[in-house]
């Protein structure tokens, strides 16, 4: 299942990647009282996903993925309560444009360094941000969060209703363009080459291959997919909350992906349904325990299953197809 | 004019003694980063580590005050020595994102192992009666327990570079970070070196953390809340250097207190935004060797 | 016959430390040519200041007549100067074809495309999959790198280096790492190269050098010592005593 932006692999939409789709839409029908968990799953989802596309394909281990979203989250909230723009879609285009523009500047200066000096940089870059929220409170309402954020309905048809049925419907399309143009992304020549860069920096240079440029685009593009999630959370919540912004939000998203598995598109699906159904049923009830619980997850899943969850299952089907043999 | 020279004045000393429980606290994740490229997230643990074996210390057990400093350095770096030789030594070999995941783990494992035992407040730390009031130096009253930060944190650093310049044991480890294979192949052990270092190192922000809770309030989200600024001193100083770590923790010290002092409103902003524009301007840091 | 890449008066100091001693070196188009010399004589470092990995202190860098001394890496790559690495250094996770394909699409400049499928760019893998036929290795087209014995690493080595259709090919230790048994098989796809390539190639193995080239610099000191004719230079007292002898005490 894992797929290695190769100039092999047939780009066709295989049968199991639909299922995320159906459980989806079957989610929405079966369990109606769970719906404001699902959009949140949803939206999780998209920002995973996102880290997924820097992480696991172009190899950027970023501990600030949290500044996208988080201003995604701010740039569609500050829109709506402080403008009193209301309409979702420009909501979204404007969490878009502030997060392709982040993007590119920061990336255009983080990208040249590596290793801790990357991993400091990215982090520094969401404490500036949570900085500047915390303390332009005119603007963000600071350590309050951000209120009176208003979302017309979709097109003018579809109103947020209280039950979060028109909210997960938006996430799952949202999701799903998010989903498609992702893959595009990974199975065409750009993706092929970052993975190349994953595996071999020094050799993509030596084949000529304009290694920064690639990074600094696929760090934009993500940057926007984490974007969008953080508007889609704002108009789901109709409220932002610093937290969006915070080194634990990143580091809670960096659990998810490695939960699913990284590199492979899917497990930026399976970590967050596993982590926050989990979370939902376990987290308030024994909080100190579950912070406990996650960090010896992630010292495990490091040393025995680095591949996550998909990984652990790919294994097992190559061993139960050797045992069929 | 007086009076801002006071503040100039204290505004140094201050941050002087910020910076050097910083040092002493991040120069072991410089030195470890240089020798075995391990990006250890979870440094800032020891610190925290030190910081309430310190209180427990001198609350609980009723240690004088030199002796619970000790005790912090002594039971950090042995802890630490369990932890590299079990997980850490693991992971040498693996990518980047496997160590930075791992630490953050044992970020999340120790912030909910202290706030279970300690709760979330921050720690108070009852400082000895000596050390408690002002020191009267050319006139001026400077707060005690800081001037004996400073020069405890100084004699530190002399011995430290001494003993990394003079001894055999600063040989290997300078010998290490210059060209791990070759190191290993005049025999030095550097599985030996490496625990060894990593001790020292852990030890280190153990007394780190112990000295300096007063100034960095040991709570629960210590690790994770300092971790930017222990990694700007790395990335600035330059990887695998004693120097210059050293001069970016005084300057990062000194800058801190300064931005706090006169422009509270932007907090840590202006540091943040100097760090970037510095490695724009040399990416390996102020002393690294450019890679 | 023309000179395709050629250096004048190339030198490199660190602090004290000569490492490039006013090297004048010709290339010719379609030559067999060998650097040899002892270790520490400066051959990758002499490599690296062709490559433009490193910037040299004096002297220049010329490339099919026009000086390329102060372009980058990427550029030099772009006009026609292809290196292999003395480690291999390969896409580790990634199939064969995928290794080759990478460079040819970025040869081809369709490598930066963000929508089209990467498979359906057959022209890309087509290539990739003639080059590594004619090389011989279209049966381990699909295996993984990491699954790969070293001796065939090295060739796919070659092979994403010939996929940038290089003027002037810097082989650096083609045989570095491979069983003396197999080395044969190096030097098959070495004399299989296109003849209008010039190549270079500084290699440790005597036998090689001197079945595949036809023409030799020795370097010593980061100095050129000599240059000649396989035969000339076997004949010459001078390498023995720095070099051969050496070498077959």
């Amino acid at each position: 299942m894992r797929h290695n932006g190769s100039y092999s692999a047939s780009p066709r939409i295989g049968l199991l990647e639909w299922t995320p789709w159906i459980i989806g839409i079957a989610a929405f029908f079966l369990l109606p009282e769970y719906l404001s968990l699902g959009a949140r799953i949803l939206i999780f989802i998209l920002y995973a996903l996102s880290l997924d596309l820097v992480v696991g394909y172009a190899g950027i281990v970023t501990l600030g993925h949290s500044a996208f979203f988080g201003l995604g989250a701010y740039a569609a909230g500050i829109l709506s309560a402080r403008f009193g723009v209301a309409d979702p879609a420009l909501q979204l285009l404007a969490a878009m444009a502030a997060c392709a523009l982040m993007g590119l500047a920061t990336g255009a200066v983080i990208l040249r360094t590596r290793g801790l000096t990357l991993l400091m940089l990215t982090l520094a870059i969401a404490s500036i941000l949570l900085e500047v929220a915390n303390k332009a409170t005119s603007v963000t309402g600071g350590a309050d969060g951000l209120s009176g954020i208003v979302v017309a309905p979709i097109l003018g048809l579809f109103r947020f209703d209280l039950f979060g049925k028109t909210a997960y419907w938006l996430c799952l399309a949202v999701l799903f363009v998010g989903w498609w143009i992702t893959r595009r992304l990974i199975y065409s020549p750009f993706g092929a080459s970052l993975v190349g860069i994953r595996e071999n920096h020094v050799r993509m240079v030596a084949i000529g291959s304009p290694v920064s440029r690639r990074l600094l685009t696929a760090y934009t593009m993500s940057a926007v997919l984490a974007g969008v999630a953080g508007a889609l959370l704002t108009q789901t919540n109709q409220f932002v909350g610093l937290n969006v912004l915070s080194f634990e939000s990143s580091g809670e998203l960096l659990v998810m992906l490695i939960l699913g598995g990284v590199g492979r598109i899917y497990g930026a699906f399976v970590g967050p349904v596993v982590y926050m159904i989990a979370q939902d049923m376990l987290a308030k009830q024994f909080p100190e325990y579950w912070s406990l619980g996650i960090g010896l997850l992630l010292v495990i899943i490091v040393l025995f299953a680095r591949d996550g969850i998909l990984g652990i299952i790919d294994r097992l089907v190559a061993l139960v197809r050797k045992e069929a043999r | 004019m007086q009076e801002f020279l006071a503040s100039l004045v204290s505004v140094a000393f201050h941050g002087v003694a910020y910076g050097m429980i910083l040092y002493v606290i991040s120069v072991g994740l410089s030195v470890t980063m240089g020798l075995m490229g391990f990006a250890n997230l979870a440094h800032g643990v020891f610190a925290m580590a030190g910081g309430y074996i310190l209180t427990t210390s001198l609350d609980q057990w009723g240690l004088p005050f030199p002796l619970a400093l000790a005790v912090a350095f002594v039971l950090v770096a042995a802890g630490s020595v369990v932890l590299e030789r079990l997980l850490y030594a693991r992971l040498y070999a693996a990518g980047e994102l496997a160590q930075v995941l791992f630490t953050i783990g044992l970020i999340f494992m120790a912030t909910a192992i202290a706030r279970l035992i300690y709760g979330t407040l921050q720690q108070p730390v009852h400082l000895p009666e000596g050390m408690k009031g002002q020191f009267d130096l050319l006139g001026r009253d400077f707060p005690a327990y800081r001037v004996f930060i400073i020069l405890f944190g100084a004699s530190l650093v002399a011995g430290l570079w001494f003993g990394v310049e003079r001894t055999r044991f600063g040989a290997m480890v300078r010998a290490a970070v210059d060209n791990r294979a070759m190191a290993q192949s005049v025999g030095i052990d550097t599985q030996k070196l490496f625990m060894a270092t990593f001790a020292l190192g852990s030890g280190l922000a153990g007394l780190g953390g112990a000295l300096g809770a007063e100034i960095i309030a040991i709570q629960p989200s210590y690790p994770f809340e300092h971790l930017v600024y222990f990694l700007i001193v790395v990335a600035v100083g330059g990887l695998g250097t004693l120097r210059g770590p050293f001069v970016a923790a005084l300057v990062i010290g000194i800058a801190d207190t300064a931005c706090k002092y006169w422009v509270p409103q932007f907090g840590a902003f202006l540091i943040y935004v100097a760090t970037i524009l510095l490695l724009l301007w040399r990416p390996a840091g102020l002393f690294g060797r450019a890679a | 016959m023309s000179a395709v890449l050629q250096t004048r008066g190339l030198c490199k100091r660190f602090g004290a430390l000569t490492v490039a001693d006013n090297i004048d070196f010709t290339l010719e188009a379609g030559a067999r040519h060998a650097l040899i010399g002892p270790n520490g004589a400066g051959k990758t470092t002499f490599v690296n200041l062709l490559t433009g990995r490193l910037a040299p202190s004096s002297g220049s860098v010329v490339l099919g007549g026009e000086d390329v001394t102060r372009l980058s890496q990427q550029d030099r790559i772009r006009r026609g100067l292809g290196r292999t690495f003395q480690i291999n250094s390969l896409f580790r996770g990634l199939s064969v074809v995928d290794n080759v394909s990478l460079a040819v699409a970025e040869r081809r400049g369709v490598s930066g495309r963000l929508f089209r499928p990467a498979s359906q760019l057959s022209e890309v893998r087509d290539e990739a999959m003639e080059l590594l036929r004619s090389l011989g290795m279209a049966d381990d087209a699909q295996v993984i790198i990491a699954n790969l014995a070293y001796g065939k690493q090295r060739l796919v080595e070659i092979a994403i280096t010939l996929a940038m259709k290089p003027r002037v090919l810097l082989l650096d230790e083609p045989a570095a790492g491979v069983p003396s048994i197999e080395t044969h098989r190096i030097l098959d796809v070495l004399d299989s190269l296109p003849v209008q390539i010039g190549i270079l190639i500084i290699e440790h193995d005597m036998d090689l050098v001197f079945r595949f080239a036809k023409r030799i610099t020795i370097l010593v000191n980061g100095a050129t010592l000599l240059e000649g004719t396989p035969e000339e230079i076997a004949a010459d007292p001078r390498v023995r005593e720095v070099y051969l002898g050496e070498r077959h005490e």
